[in-house]
């Protein structure tokens, strides 16, 4: 406690930090306190959800329903990983919900009243995506208008030009095979277990050349048991999860989509010098700037990429429904989208945050979803049960913030 | 002091400098030698910040010349200075607490690899760390583990950091804002050992500080700022402290003015 206040006032806080650098028993006091516990709360949380609902019916925990929340999950993962990327940076979007709706209501009519080619029709709707992004993003940081505005200016633009493109109507059939497939099609079986094998393999390339790495550069240490825990995970939730799906129809193409941005997306934030820099200017804005980080084109850019991201989010919603509707992308879609990254633990106020939180987070948002409606409750109950949920993961995030803090972590 | 065969490598001719109706710089002089601590002393609003942030390119002069190496150059941006070889640590040393030792050491210079390309090439997470902690090292700087967020870090590890950021870029010459002013008095020892370790390295250092100790303890040489404009250049070891202080608030013009 005393440390808290001393390490605020700056100037002795200082030699407090020094003082447990000489001694080493407070400083492995400090570092068993402050080690970064990385996605465990986030898991165990997940477990305990898990096993509530399976206590609650048995059928949670079926192939079929966990198959079924795969599909479920898809949309708001999506989402909770553009608001991953864009809240490290430390703006954040509230447009991703309405242009989930515009998307999909572009793409609906392209298809069906327009009979355009379905490649050419998601290039244009994908092309449409960006473009809303980085045209928010050019608006916020060329003009100088915080994110927040714009992009509630943006939630509520285009959510009325989604109205106007879907007409009188209100909802606009897609029959194109392509688009259906993707929430609707799987994989055959002997085709998801050369994927699994294919990750696993991925995993310990990535793993292997790391080491490579370490080595040419003469910072390598004793055996890499930590690699091998890390590739031994990845092949368990691998396997895991095709023996699991195979057991129902197999492997969902949309997992594929969002497994595969996921992964993409997590490559760029934690290893090339792009996705450091969008964490420097989370951290840091001026900082970044006088060192030399294209501040405001890594701005535009993260706000394109998450209009882009909520175009592919449309694009899953209208293989969802075989069609698009008013209502696509509205209710509190984005609002489960940022709780669902906020409670795989991403901070509010730039700089921290994963894009594997945003998918085990989702996972946890739709798992309550998913879980009510088997128990037969009201949409009203899963919102209620949402919102409980996020106040308590934010609440053991603030509460760790001030344990780090208190431990100088 | 380290003598330079080639003359001052950053002299800076006639800076002005207008904020709206304010003049904060109306024609200052300097110049910065190889190999020497140059203390840059005024009192509040004498324009010593608004005259770093113009070398350093965060701002840009409404005249003046400046020449680096004899060679006239054009200051008004960040990167025009990097690539000059000018680094500046700023008093509040410009630091993301969220990034690790090693991050913020190669903040917007990353050394990066195949397979991708411009921003999305892959980091050299082990070739920066051992360069990291060589340069920590080269400082004398004690910070155990490099692969924590700055966050937990001291006032002088900091310090270090801000200080290894310019070692890393080959910067020829180091800008340091008040780099003592936040620090306890062991901390500012270790500090002012940093300014003189960079000196000896051939560094030119342009040391900006309010304590006048500080200033006398590592200085090769004493410029004094007033109103913006310049009131004179001392010599250390031939000058007391009042004289310093008489320059500043104007009480007297003594030694020769630049």
């Amino acid at each position: 406690m005393s440390l808290v206040t001393r390490e605020r006032l700056g100037n002795s806080g200082e030699d407090a930090a020094e003082d447990i650098e000489d001694r080493p028993f407070r400083r492995m006091l400090r570092e068993a306190l402050g080690v970064d516990l990385g996605p465990v709360p986030v898991i165990v949380g997940l477990i305990a959800v898990w096993i509530f609902f399976q206590t609650q019916n048995s059928n949670f925990l079926t192939s079929r329903n966990l198959s079924n929340l795969i599909l479920q999950m898809a949309v708001v993962t999506v989402l909770a990983m553009a608001t991953v990327v864009v809240m490290v940076a430390g703006e954040i979007d509230l447009s991703l919900g309405s242009v989930t709706g515009v998307t999909s209501a572009l793409l609906g009519v392209l298809l069906t009243n327009h009979h355009w080619s379905v490649w050419l029709a998601l290039a244009a709707t994908f092309a449409v995506a960006s473009g809303i992004g980085l045209l928010q993003g050019a608006v916020t940081v060329l003009v100088g208008v915080p994110s927040f505005i714009v992009t509630l200016g943006g939630f509520l633009a285009w959510a009325g030009l989604q109205l106007s493109l879907i007409g009188s109507a209100g909802d606009l059939p897609v029959n194109n095979s392509t688009v259906v497939a993707i929430s609707n099609s799987y994989l055959s079986h002997p085709v998801g277990w050369v994927l699994a094998a294919a990750v696993v393999a991925a995993a310990a390339g990535v793993e292997i050349l790391r080491g490579r790495d370490r080595r040419l550069a003469g910072t390598s240490g004793s055996f890499p048991w930590l690699a091998v825990v890390r590739v031994l995970t990845v092949a368990t939730a691998a396997f895991g999860l095709v023996a699991v799906l195979n057991n129902n129809f197999g492997v969902p193409y949309v997992l594929l989509v969002f497994g595969g941005v996921a992964l993409a997306l997590g490559w760029v934030m934690q290893r090339t010098i792009f996705g450091r820099h969008i964490y420097a200017i989370g951290g840091n804005r001026e900082a970044s700037r006088r060192a030399g980080v294209p501040v405001s084109a890594i701005r535009i850019t993260v706000l394109g990429i998450s209009g882009l991201l909520a175009g592919l989010a449309g694009v899953i919603s209208t293989s969802n429904l075989y069609g698009t509707s008013a209502g696509v992308g509205g209710g509190i879609l984005l609002l489960e989208a940022i709780a669902a990254a906020v409670i795989g633990g991403t901070s509010l106020f730039g700089g921290r945050g994963r894009i594997y939180q945003a998918v085990l987070g989702a996972l946890i948002v739709a798992s309550v979803e998913n879980g009510l409606a088997l128990l037969g409750k009201a949409a009203s109950t899963e919102d209620m049960a949402t919102g409980v949920i996020l106040v308590l993961a934010v609440s053991l995030d603030a509460f760790n913030r001030r344990r780090r803090a208190a431990t100088g972590q | 002091m380290t003598t330079s065969t080639t003359g001052p490598f950053l002299e800076l001719k006639g800076i002005q400098k207008r904020f709206g109706g304010v003049t904060a710089l109306r024609g200052v002089h300097l110049d910065l030698n190889r190999g020497e601590v140059v203390a840059l002393v005024g009192d509040n609003g004498a324009g010593k910040s608004t005259l770093i942030k113009t070398i350093a390119g965060a701002l840009r002069a409404d005249a003046g010349e400046f020449y680096v190496d004899g060679r006239r150059v054009a200051l008004g941006s960040p990167q025009a200075a990097t690539e000059l070889g000018i680094a500046t640590v700023y008093q509040d040393l410009a630091l993301c607490e969220n990034l690790d030792v090693v991050a913020n050491l190669f903040l917007g210079g990353e050394l990066g690899q195949r397979p991708l390309f411009g921003p999305l090439r892959r980091l050299r997470e082990s070739q920066m760390e051992r360069r990291a902690r060589e340069t920590l090292t080269e400082l004398g700087a004690n910070i155990p583990n490099i692969r924590r967020p700055v966050a937990g870090l001291s006032g002088g590890q900091r310090q270090a950091i801000a200080v290894g950021r310019a070692l890393l870029w080959g910067s020829k010459l180091v800008i340091l804002d008040e780099p003592t002013a936040a620090l306890g008095v062991k901390q500012t020892g270790q500090v002012l050992e940093l300014v003189r370790v960079l000196a000896d390295r051939g560094q030119a250092v342009l040391f900006i500080s309010h304590s006048l100790p500080d200033v006398f303890a590592v200085a090769d040489r004493i410029v004094v700022l007033r109103l913006g404009a310049n009131a004179g250049t001392f010599v250390p070891s031939e000058t007391s402290a009042n004289q310093i202080v008489a320059a500043m608030t104007g009480g007297s013009t003594l030694a020769g003015a630049a």
